[in-house]
């Protein structure tokens, strides 16, 4: 049951985490965007939900409306149509605008915290559960022992004291015959 | 053991404290700059006093210049040029890059407000803002005479940012005391 619930937190985390950068967000910089390719179109949507405006801090491109984001549409559209990769369109930013203007940042030296922390708190919480689950299970454990334990002992301990009392027996029954 | 525990709630607030209290002082409008150490992007554009005549990175090489991008719908331009008279009146040598303006208003505002510049470059477009990675104006860069960058400011340069920004690059790379 417990499980269950964290399969299911987990997944929602996840499911809010994609959220963010695939909701298919309106483009407020309503340029009308000619492609020479249609195929091209998915491509430009997704490059500007992911690429940050460098002006408007917490927009992306998509959604912000400044000068720069403008030109920097624009400035995608024309490395799209050169046939430039989507990763080769985000280093040319990189190199001008640094790290700074993607929204998921690349796995280095300074992100891999960032990265990590989230499977370093899951880790956590499982080692945190899972100590917090044995610590009452040796202490069931012990009672029942204990319990059956002591069941034999009154076992073992009634034969001799049969015999202890066939010996009594004996004993009463001699002096009942010597009287 | 168990009395030292009670307190690492406590640790822990007090040490969150102290990084959120040095956030505090961070600018967060300030982006780390991907082209100090670089060099100058290379260009081909108009001058803002000739369209004819075309410049480039090569009119500036061999020479230790500020390249300010400045334009007139930019309001902390005026704060700043000032400034950039009082500089050239030193002896540093300025390089305008005019960014995204009418060259008209631009040609006028130089002869209003002083022309600090040797000469101004004429990026209507902001293809060389682009490439410089320049997001907003004013900004100042200082490239030494390799057409190396070797500091970037992004807002206005007033005497307190040329005190403790500018001035112990700009007087190693010339060798003058300023």
């Amino acid at each position: 049951m417990r499980l269950a619930i964290l399969l299911l937190l987990s997944l929602f985390t996840f499911a809010a985490s994609t959220e963010v950068i695939e909701s298919p967000g309106a483009i407020k910089g309503a340029e009308v965007v000619a492609f020479s390719d249609e195929s091209l179109r998915p491509r430009y949507h997704q490059l500007l939900q992911e690429l940050r405006c460098p002006k408007c801090q917490n927009q992306n491109l998509a959604d912000s409306n400044s000068p720069i984001s403008q030109d920097l549409r624009r400035e995608i559209q024309r490395m799209l149509e050169e046939q430039m990769t989507d990763k080769q369109i985000k280093d040319y930013l990189k190199s001008r605008y640094s790290e700074f203007i993607l929204y998921r940042p690349e796995v280095n030296k300074n992100t891999w915290l960032l990265w990590g922390s989230p499977v370093l708190v899951v880790l956590l919480g499982l080692l945190i559960l899972l100590r917090h689950n044995r610590q009452p299970k040796p202490s069931a454990n012990k009672e029942v022992p204990t319990a059956n334990k002591e069941v034999p002992k009154v076992n073992k301990e009634s034969p001799s004291n049969t015999s202890d009392q066939q010996r009594l027996a004996e004993l009463l029954g001699d002096k009942e015959n010597q009287q | 053991m168990n009395r030292l525990a009670l307190f690492i709630p406590l640790a822990l607030f007090v040490g969150l404290s102290l990084v959120l209290l040095l956030g505090l002082d961070k600018d967060p409008t300030e982006l780390p700059s991907a082209l100090v150490g670089e060099a100058f992007p290379v260009f081909n554009l108009p001058s803002l006093k000739d369209k004819q005549n075309v410049v480039t990175e090569q009119d500036f090489n061999g020479e230790v210049v500020l390249v300010n991008v400045w334009a007139t719908w930019c309001f902390a331009c005026r704060i700043e040029h000032p400034m950039l008279n009082k500089l050239s009146e030193q002896g540093v040598k300025i390089i305008g890059l005019n960014y995204k303006d009418q060259r008209a208003g631009a040609l006028a505002w130089l002869v209003e407000r002083g022309d600090p510049y040797q000469f101004n470059i004429f990026d209507a477009k902001g293809s060389l803002g682009i490439d410089l990675g320049v997001y907003g104006a004013p900004e100042t860069y200082l490239v030494d005479a390799d057409g190396i960058i070797r500091h970037r400011r992004v807002g206005v340069v007033d005497d307190r940012v040329w005190e403790s920004e500018f001035r112990a690059i700009y007087e190693q790379i010339t060798g003058v005391e300023q």
